[in-house]
């Protein structure tokens, strides 16, 4: 009974990990490629967001490679994501495909059903096995998404073009392969943090530094998001990104990677946006208050068309604009979307930014 | 003089407004609504309002508009959650301060209705939402279940087959006559806004169906149906779209089924799914899904649901 997950960035180096350790088979979906799209686009709802297009067609595409064991997450909403599984099972029931799902319930739907669902994952082990494995799973994915955040973070000021990306692919590979063990997984983030820390930098550059905020699928995955990061990282943009995998999974509210606690941002949303919303939603305002706080360049937002959340802070993110003086731009990406038209927005928004930048260095000159 | 507050007629209006009338007023405010939907209102919303927001959202910010020179105040409670395991729609839970983003607003209240943390909780909130307009806690209770009285009755209204704004404006509905029943599924805040659904419920009448609509059935009965899902629904408003939908097509009381959905419409995009396919199983009444947006067309949509009408009369001979 070979498992299979969707994609999401970097998750399945991690997911390898913990299905392995669980005792079960695995085939990843195939690479997200234009035909992943279009099979999802065939067999989804029309505005659906375009995270369950792409999933449903990695779902179907491994299926086709041999799959019968539909891993999927849950949720008790309000964002529809937590109705996805239930959707995907019956859309793929339709199309008569074979296979068992297993949905897994956040904790807040009871904690029977989780664990429960867990010992479905890996039968036969322990619960304390379990929870050891899910606690190693935390420990490299927390080292993965550390190094994600200083690429990000340090793109912008590599010597040759590219060399960054290199070193955080043969970074990713040594977490990758990476035995699932504590001392194992320390040493390899050491390594992996070497790897990006080395590449040769001009730290006298002067680059833009900006936000980016929106709903975690399209912030998370390359390929739904054009590679916006490496793009912007090569046009002397440094980043700080408001999610990552493990803070996203991760049951506690500290954001260990991003840094910023879901108190404070709550707090920091607040003044525009005094409710959850679902989904990131809140995040999405509070990140951006922070980031204007924090004297950043400019924020960019990234959300997939008619995804309620977001839509509901890009309807207020104007109003942060104006009151913190700083540009955002909201990109709303669909299946339509091409990256031509993505890149000219980005393009006259960075124009924008630097002349910003130099205005404010002309204003303090002449004073 | 006494303080004016305005109630836009769009969205949870045609839920609530006779709670919502009945309370306000128990606390000595003058409730004004904003006429029914008209083009300048919805051509005002849409401008105003995110061009990727569902339709309804689009017309509440015209309504809002149109409001917004007459009043001192506006009423846009936050209706997170109607009961213990459900919320209502994300939109409804950020409302208030999507309005207030537009700027240059009179003053939005924004109480906060969340029945999952436990009904205690919500009358809290309403007294302290209430603090400001009396300091008598006997007033708050009079006024609240005043308007709840109000409410009460509205809905045994509307299950006795009125549509809301038939219960409203105090206009029984025409005497129901023809052979074929349609059952309409959808929000409220879609199928009876006659401008935005184009008059569909008269429109079906005209042509000679008994027309029944999504609120006409009982709340415990779409709970029912609905709770087949082997998910419960988070959504409650949803709940009621599938368990209607679910309810007619078990029961066979109705010959067919119009599903209006707005186009981006969050957890409909959903549902409908989970709908066409029960609809696929032998016996069970047509189900034609019907969306609309700003640029829909009465042309169109009147050739569909001609067609569609036409159909069931050739099915039902």
């Amino acid at each position: 009974m070979p498992v299979t997950w969707p994609h999401l960035g970097n998750l399945e180096i991690v997911l390898k990990d913990l299905i392995t350790a669980a005792g079960q088979p695995y085939i990843l979906p195939p690479k997200n490629t234009a035909r992943t799209l279009q099979l999802g686009l065939r067999h989804s709802p029309e505005f659906a967001c375009l995270p369950l297009k792409i999933t449903i067609g990695n779902f179907i595409e491994a299926l086709e490679a041999g799959a019968d064991t539909l891993i999927m997450a849950g949720g008790i909403g309000p964002c529809r994501f937590g109705y996805y599984a239930q959707v995907q099972r019956a859309i793929l029931n339709d199309l008569g495909y074979d296979f068992e799902m297993i949905v897994l319930e956040p904790p807040a739907m009871g904690w029977k059903l989780f664990v429960d669902t867990l010992k479905r994952i890996a039968p036969g082990k322990s619960l304390w096995e379990i929870a050891k494995a899910i606690k190693l799973a935390f420990r490299k994915g927390r080292a993965i998404d550390a190094v994600e955040r200083e690429v990000l973070k340090y793109r912008a000021y590599e010597r040759k073009k590219g060399a960054t990306t290199k070193a955080y692919r043969a970074a990713l590979n040594v977490l990758d392969e990476a035995l699932f063990e504590k001392d194992a997984i320390d040493e390899a983030k050491e390594e992996a943090l070497g790897l990006v820390y080395g590449v040769e930098k001009d730290v006298d550059r002067p680059v833009l530094k900006m936000g980016i905020v929106g709903e975690f699928y399209l912030l998370l995955e390359p390929f739904v998001n054009f590679d916006v990061e490496e793009y912007l990282g090569h046009s002397g943009v440094s980043i700080e990104r408001s999610v990552y995998v493990s803070d996203w999974i991760s049951p506690g509210n500290n954001n260990i990677i991003g840094g910023i606690s879901e108190e404070e941002i709550k707090r920091a949303a607040a003044p525009y946006l005094n409710h959850f919303v679902g989904g990131e939603g809140q995040a999405t305002v509070g990140h951006t208050v922070i980031y204007a706080g924090h004297g950043f360049d400019g924020v960019m937002q990234l959300f997939p068309f008619t995804c309620m959340p977001d839509t509901i802070a890009k309807s207020i993110l104007p109003r942060v604009g104006r009151d913190f003086d700083i540009p955002i731009l909201s990109l709303v990406i669909d299946e339509q979307t091409g990256k031509a038209g993505l890149i000219t927005r980005l393009e006259a928004f960075l124009d924008l930014l630097w002349s910003r930048r130099m205005q404010r260095e002309k204003r303090l000159l002449s004073v | 003089m006494s303080i004016t507050v305005g109630i836009p007629q769009a969205l949870l209006y045609y839920k609530y407004y006779p709670l919502w009338e009945g309370f306000l007023g128990g606390l000595g405010l003058e409730v004004v609504t904003s006429p029914a939907t008209n083009r300048r209102i919805l051509t005002a919303g849409v401008e105003a309002a995110d061009n990727e927001i569902c339709l309804p959202v689009k017309v509440f910010y015209g309504h809002v508009l149109s409001l917004k020179e007459k009043v001192d105040l506006l009423f846009i409670p936050r209706v997170v959650s109607v009961e213990e395991d459900a919320y209502t729609c994300p939109k409804f839970l950020g409302l208030p301060d999507m309005i207030r983003a537009v700027g240059d607003m009179p003053e939005v209240l924004d109480p906060i209705f969340n029945f999952r943390l436990g009904s205690r909780r919500v009358s809290r909130d309403v007294y302290s939402f209430a603090k400001r307009f009396t300091k008598h806690p006997a007033k708050v209770w009079r006024a609240w279940r005043h308007g709840v009285d109000e409410q009460r009755r509205y809905v045994a209204k509307l299950e006795s087959g009125w549509t809301p704004v038939e219960v409203l404006s105090g206009k029984a509905p025409p005497e129901a006559k023809g052979d074929m029943t349609i059952g309409v599924v959808g929000h409220p805040y879609n199928i009876h806004d006659e401008y935005v659904s184009m008059n569909l419920v008269k429109r079906l009448r005209k042509m000679g169906a008994r027309v029944v609509t999504s609120d006409m059935l009982p709340h415990r009965v779409v709970e029912a149906e609905a709770n087949r899902l082997p998910k419960k629904l988070f959504w409650t408003y949803e709940k009621e779209i599938v368990g209607s939908a679910f309810y007619w097509m078990r029961s066979g009381t109705v010959d067919g089924m119009i599903y209006m959905l707005s186009f981006a419409c969050g957890p409909d995009s959903l549902i409908q799914v989970l709908l066409e396919q029960e609809a696929k199983r032998e016996g069970a009444p047509a189900l034609m899904p019907l969306v609309i947006d700003e640029h829909s067309g009465e042309a169109g949509l009147v050739t569909r649901v001609e067609a569609f009408v036409d159909m069931l009369a050739w099915r039902l001979n």
